[in-house]
């Protein structure tokens, strides 16, 4: 493994088979009476914050909790960056603590790279921007495997709001490179141009997306990150995007619906599909736990020697 | 390269072992075998099917990883995490005898790591420690109670079992290194 995990690109298939095969390792821990092991006993991890997160924090403190690191938070809220601190000189005081590895979330895409070459600390991209979230596309192809058995060779679809998301990025990188066939469909203004280079399909009919899925994963509408006219309104939006179960119908019939989170119910996916038997968004959460120790492991491990 | 133990030697080892358990434990429907990974886990399966054969009875068994408790993790700056397999105790162990099982007995240390990942799933009303192979050594206070075969070697010498369901043959032999 590399020094940190910025993005899906830091990663070999191997590394991510690694990845998931550990991550099924670390599962059977959260069956324990005692949910911990001793394995980063004495290794500090700072947790640092820059945008509202409650699933993917929460998710972090638990791993890193389970295998005994010391951990703390810092919610920007709370600290010297509402003083107009720069996000470099937040990141060189704590590294002057010498924290083992810092998880990071940050508004602006490339923030982590920023941490990467200034900090000593393994750095773990929770998500900066439009640009990626690799953990949260690792517990997406655990979930995926676990259900289909493999990731090679299945039909995965991915609605909604392309262009804001870091889940789409990391997720695209990592199903083709595991050889899946990925699917994307959105509205016109919510695709990010030059798209296919990333070597999926692009369909704006969503139909044609969905039939005969394995797998679909639909996108929160980001309208935090919207500044301008995308879609003429979400009612509109859920009547040519969302989903329901007219269109999962359409899909190959042990289809499995995902959600990364948080949902727009009614807007993106249709409240009855969100909670409906396809629907595997509560173990995505569940499975992320485990991910994220199998990461926390082995990022803690020596660094390669090429 | 050595052989020091042939297929036979081995089975009549565990078959040895089988009837000592037998012997030393009376409540044996207190018993329970937990193979420590990777070659632990074929031998305690072996160990439950011997006495299987003996008296019908069926002695739950076990799977333990112990990497996550190693205490010679993170000690280097280069190099990779071991890898971690799963932990497979499908049964609970409070108030059970529990025979540890692994393949060599050595510097102690796996052991050690093995008696505090087993006692994080409850607690056991005592733990017995089964191998195949003691080959000295030691560097902590710990001591098999069933023994295959003692096998003098030096630190510069390796012991590699080989075991059917792993590696399609049953032997034990010494490498120099």
């Amino acid at each position: 493994m590399k020094k940190d995990l910025l993005s899906i690109d830091d990663l070999s298939r191997d590394e991510i088979y690694l990845i998931l095969d550990t991550t099924e390792a670390m599962r059977e821990i959260g069956q324990r009476p005692i949910k911990k092991v001793p394995t980063l006993r004495g290794k500090t991890i700072v947790n640092l914050f820059y945008e509202p997160s409650t699933r993917t924090r929460t998710s972090f403190e638990i791993a890193e909790k389970r295998l005994s690191a010391d951990t703390l938070n810092i919610a920007v809220a709370t600290s010297s960056v509402q003083k107009g601190e720069t996000l470099a000189d937040t990141a060189l005081n704590i590294e002057a603590m010498a924290p083992d590895m810092i998880v990071m979330r940050h508004a602006s895409s490339g923030a982590g790279h920023l941490l990467s070459r200034i900090c000593r600390s393994r750095i773990i991209n929770a998500g900066d921007g439009m640009h990626e979230h690799p953990t949260q596309a690792l517990l997406d192809a655990f979930t995926i495997r676990e259900h289909k058995q493999r990731i090679e060779g299945l039909k995965v679809t991915i609605v909604g709001d392309l262009l804001h998301s870091r889940v789409l990025r990391s997720n695209v990188k990592l199903l083709t490179k595991l050889g899946a066939e990925v699917w994307v469909s959105g509205p016109p203004t919510l695709v990010p141009p030059g798209i296919e280079r990333f070597g999926v399909r692009v369909s704006a009919r969503v139909d044609e997306a969905v039939a005969g899925a394995d797998v679909i994963m639909m996108l929160r509408i980001q309208q935090e990150r919207m500044h301008g006219a995308f879609i003429p309104s979400l009612r509109e939006y859920f009547h040519t995007f969302g989903m329901t179960r007219a269109r999962v119908a359409l899909a190959k019939p042990d289809v499995i619906i995902m959600h990364p989170g948080p949902m727009n119910r009614g807007v993106e996916i249709a409240s009855d599909v969100a909670d409906g038997p396809y629907s595997v968004i509560l173990e995505q959460v569940a499975n992320g736990v485990s991910v994220r120790m199998a990461v926390l492991y082995l990022l803690a491990g020596g660094v390669d020697v090429d | 390269m050595p052989v020091v133990m042939d297929a036979d030697r081995m089975g009549r080892s565990l078959a040895r072992i089988a009837h000592e358990i037998l012997e030393r434990n009376r409540a044996i429907e207190e018993l329970a075998l937990v193979g420590i990974r990777t070659r632990g886990v074929p031998l305690a399966r072996r160990i439950a099917q011997t006495i299987r054969d003996i008296n019908q009875h069926e002695i739950p068994t076990g799977a333990l990883d112990i990497t996550l408790y190693r205490d010679d993790l993170m000690r280097t700056a280069v190099g990779a995490q071991p890898v971690i397999r799963r932990t497979e105790i499908p049964f609970s162990i409070d108030d059970r005898r529990i025979l540890l099982v692994d393949d060599v007995l050595y510097t102690g240390r796996t052991i050690r790591a093995a008696l505090d990942a087993l006692i994080e799933f409850g607690r056991p009303k005592a733990i017995q420690l089964v191998v195949l192979v003691d080959r000295g050594h030691r560097e902590l206070p710990i001591k098999a109670d069933y023994v295959g075969k003692n096998l003098p070697t030096s630190p510069a010498e390796s012991v590699q079992v080989h075991l059917t369901e792993i590696d399609g043959r049953d032997e034990v032999e010494i490498l120099e290194s």
